[in-house]
């Protein structure tokens, strides 16, 4: 897949930290912003009659559904039909007549009797199937729950427990999630990229990054962190002021205090498994 | 001593002629980068090394704002053109126009700008300009309606003679005239029903114009030679077999499979004139996140580095990356020519940083892999390299049910943004990201889903992005330098000069020089984006660099 600018920027984690925890600014969850509507890339098909459509299945079951899968996505022997170019460019059955009727032998393809108006019929089928690859009607998530919440207890206790406590901070923390998977990605990066950070759905509320600065002389300045390059720093006061820093290596001097140290110095240390069994003992601290 | 600028002037007083046309001299493309810009990395070698100095170490703190321009995509503005009138908009396409524009949220230019005699040619998806790069007003802007397509990005146009060529996403070749702006004729390259996007920019070899396209849906990727004149195919190069007997075969679980494998080539190549041979990167195999049968085995060519002869169109070598990819983890990048010492020997080299977090080493005769090195800490994919050189993949690290915390993201270590070769250093310069994001595989039908679908990505940021310097010989990172603040991002891509400057956007905004030797920085502009790799040129003897930031264009020079 090309990559676009969207994609391209890895959301700048903003820290956050559990509710119940002690806080002194709280950000409040922001709404989802409305997406522009665009037409669309490829565009659909235009809806189907019905009742060709029914006549189109009816045919689909009796004379193709074995070979090509009862959502046309390929069967025992036969292709995904969905991405095929002779699909693909056929408009009413005009490309898929002759193959349907003559058969691909050398393929193992047999012959039909259908007529050009039922192989119509069944192209109409055919074609009623949404054709993209990120079909979000087919997400239907198993269940993520596969680990030892013993296990993970013994994880959590020896990693987590130093800034964490069940009977504190994280009492109920279970039951703040009715998803274990936005639990799961909660506890990887709180509030930090995908879902369950954002568009208000996340029970775990969102403290800013903070910085010091120390100017050369004067005293020290601090604040959330806005942003920051080699060149500027700006911060925004408890006033929301904003104040931008010019920086000449190490003048004035910057530290960032970022909540989420902990969270990201753990990435490269779990393990799969160690998620897993995590997520298998938080959801369970109803 | 005669200063190069002077220098560069009294070729000006003796060979005048040289600016009278606007058409391309085709030895120009085989030199080393100089003056002009008349290919997609500036020359054939992808190095994206200028020779130009006037802008060096020693002056270059005094760089200073030239001239900006900005454009406006679509049909119903004519260019601003500032005192010089408007711009005549030439309109084209079989479309209504309604679902593009300029691309994703807005203008951007993406793409890399030719500078042949004084004119800059530039595009956003569907758009193409024609720009004074003495000031940069603007001259003509043609505005192709389009049916559709994914609209993601232009990288470019290509050039040969008086005519310019840009693909456009709803899979056409437009052949403009360089003059006029005015549309010589337009070709279909890809099937618009198979959901092809095209957005490579056409690369211009003799005769030949090469181009090739995108896809999401499980399409075999090529790249085809088209006539200039015509725009008639020459040749067609497919990526997967695509009948039976075809090599690689025995690499896909069925025919079916191997033909709806994808390995598309949406990024430009390098090129050897002395070999002929067409060096390029392919895509990812598809279905991307998911194992049916129908793929089982390495998936050759996808995520290779290959060798086409141009006359031909066969393949004279192969070596690949990523066996079996499964995080959509295309091996497009630019792969970039270099002749230089390994192991006390001279040899003829392709260096490639790949999506995956690796770099590699090759013989840019054979093919032979020479070296593979990790450029990416965080990258944990992979088990281990095998006997070729190749990662090898962790099934584990695949998308699952329960989720898998796999390092690089989606978006890769690197990506499409160009990395660049300096020979004064012998290092190669890539943007690089450490981000991590967990893979939910959600396709549970065993014949796996379609193109993109069947898991779901959940980003958990990065550790960092840095400007990364890696030594070809070893494969070692030799230093990085991390951008400031708690994410990252990829960049926008890499211009190394003689004048021992690197220029590349950063993570904050700002056009930056740094000291290729060993990062330190010595000037930055503040622009609030950048979106393009730097570029440069020289013009009656003085030096440009040349930025994009949005749907804004900056030229920076000394006076």
């Amino acid at each position: 897949m090309q990559v676009g600018r969207k994609f391209m920027l890895t959301t700048s984690i903003v820290a956050i930290v559990l509710a119940g925890a002690p806080l002194l600014a709280q950000t409040p969850s922001q709404p989802p912003r409305p997406r522009p509507v665009r037409a669309p890339a490829y565009p659909d098909r235009p809806p189907a009659d019905p009742a060709v459509l029914a006549r189109g299945k009816a045919l689909y079951g009796v004379h193709c559904n074995f070979c090509h899968g009862s959502d046309a996505r390929g069967g025992e022997d036969g292709p995904n039909l969905l991405r095929s170019e002779l699909v693909l460019n056929d408009q009413h059955g005009e490309l898929i007549t002759p193959v349907v009727q003559n058969g691909r032998p050398e393929q193992g393809m047999p012959p039909t009797n259908l007529t050009a108006s039922q192989v119509s019929d069944v192209a109409t089928f055919i074609h009623a199937f949404k054709v993209g690859g990120y079909d979000i009607s087919r997400m239907t998530p198993p269940t993520i729950l596969v680990g030892d919440a013993k296990a993970g207890e013994a994880y959590f206790n020896a990693t987590c427990g130093s800034c964490h406590s069940v009977a504190g901070d994280l009492k109920g923390f279970g039951a703040k999630f009715t998803d274990p998977k936005i639990l799961q990605n909660t506890f990887l990066m709180p509030g930090g990229g995908g879902r369950g950070g954002r568009g208000g759905q996340s029970p775990v509320h969102v403290p800013p990054t903070t910085v010091t600065i120390t100017p050369a002389t004067g005293p020290k300045v601090e604040g959330r962190l806005l942003r920051i390059d080699d060149f500027t720093v700006t911060l925004a006061e408890a006033d929301d002021t904003q104040r931008t820093f010019r920086r000449d290596g190490d003048v004035p001097g910057v530290e960032i205090h970022d909540p989420m140290k902990a969270h990201k110095a753990l990435l490269p240390k779990y393990t799969d498994k160690d998620i897993h069994d995590l997520t298998a003992y938080l959801v369970t601290l109803k | 001593m005669m200063t190069l600028r002077s220098l560069l002037s009294a070729c000006f007083v003796v060979f005048p002629a040289i600016v009278a046309g606007q058409a391309l001299d085709p030895a120009l493309l085989s030199k080393p980068l100089g003056e002009a810009w008349p290919t997609y990395s500036g020359d054939y070698s992808g190095k994206r090394y200028s020779t130009l100095k006037e802008i060096n170490q020693s002056n270059v703190k005094n760089l200073t704002l030239a001239w900006v321009s900005r454009v406006t995509p679509g049909a119903g503005t004519a260019g601003a053109g500032r005192g010089f009138g408007q711009s005549p908009i030439i309109i084209g396409g079989e479309g209504t126009g309604e679902a593009g524009g300029g691309g994703f949220g807005g203008p951007r230019i993406g793409a890399s700008i030719l500078q042949v005699n004084g004119i800059l040619y530039l595009t956003t998806p569907d758009n193409a300009w024609a720009m004074d790069a003495r000031d940069g007003h603007e001259l003509w802007h043609y505005f192709w309606k389009t049916k559709g397509g994914t609209h993601i990005g232009n990288r470019g146009l290509g050039m040969w003679g008086d005519w310019l060529y840009m693909e456009t996403p709803d899979d056409y070749l437009v052949c403009l005239d360089a003059k006029t702006g005015k549309e010589r004729w337009h070709k279909v390259i890809a099937d618009f029903n198979l959901q092809y996007f095209s957005t490579m920019a056409p690369i211009v070899i003799g005769n030949r114009i090469l181009i090739g396209t995108g896809n999401d849906l499980d399409e075999p990727g090529y790249v085809q030679a088209r006539d200039p004149e015509t725009g008639d195919t020459k040749w067609t190069f497919y990526t997967v077999p695509m009948k039976k007997g075809d090599p690689g075969l025995e690499t896909w679980g069925t025919l079916d499979g191997a033909r709806h494998g994808a390995g598309n080539v949406w990024i430009p190549g390098a090129y050897d004139p002395e070999t002929h041979l067409y060096i390029f990167g392919t895509g990812n195999p598809t279905p991307a996140y998911t194992n049916p049968v129908s793929r089982s085995g390495d998936n050759l060519y996808t995520c290779s580095i290959v060798a086409v002869n141009v006359d031909t169109g066969k393949m004279a070598w192969y070596y690949q990356v990523n066996p079996h990819d499964t995080h959509d983890w295309d091996s497009t990048e630019t792969p970039i020519l270099v002749d230089g010492e390994f192991q006390g020997k001279m040899r003829k080299m392709v260096l490639h940083a790949d999506r995956n977090g690796y770099f590699y080493t090759l013989d840019r005769l054979t093919g032979e892999h020479l070296v593979t090195g990790k450029f990416s800490e965080a990258a944990n994919w992979a088990k281990e390299i095998n006997a070729k050189g190749q990662p090898v993949r962790d099934p584990a690290k695949d998308s699952t049910a329960p989720g898998s915390l796999v390092s690089p993201d989606n978006a890769g270590a690197t990506n499409w943004p160009p990395p660049s070769y300096s020979p004064d250093t012998g290092l190669f310069y890539v943007p690089a990201n450490d981000a991590y994001a967990m893979y939910y595989l959600t396709e549970t039908d065993p014949r796996g889903a379609m193109g993109l679908g069947g898991k779901d990505e959940v980003g958990l940021g990065s550790l960092g992005a840095s400007l990364t310097a890696i030594d070809y010989k070893t494969g070692k990172v030799v230093w990085k330098h991390r951008y400031p603040g708690t994410g990252g991002s990829l960049g926008n891509g890499i211009l190394t000069t003689a004048g021992k400057l690197l220029f590349a956007g950063d993570n904050g905004g700002n056009l930056v020089a740094y000291d290729p030797a060993n990062g330190k920085i010595l000037w930055h502009s503040h622009l609030g984006q950048v979106s393009n790799a730097p570029e440069t040129y020289s013009l009656d003897g003085h030096q440009y660099i040349l930025i994009a930031a949005g749907d804004a264009l900056y030229a920076f020079t000394l006076y």
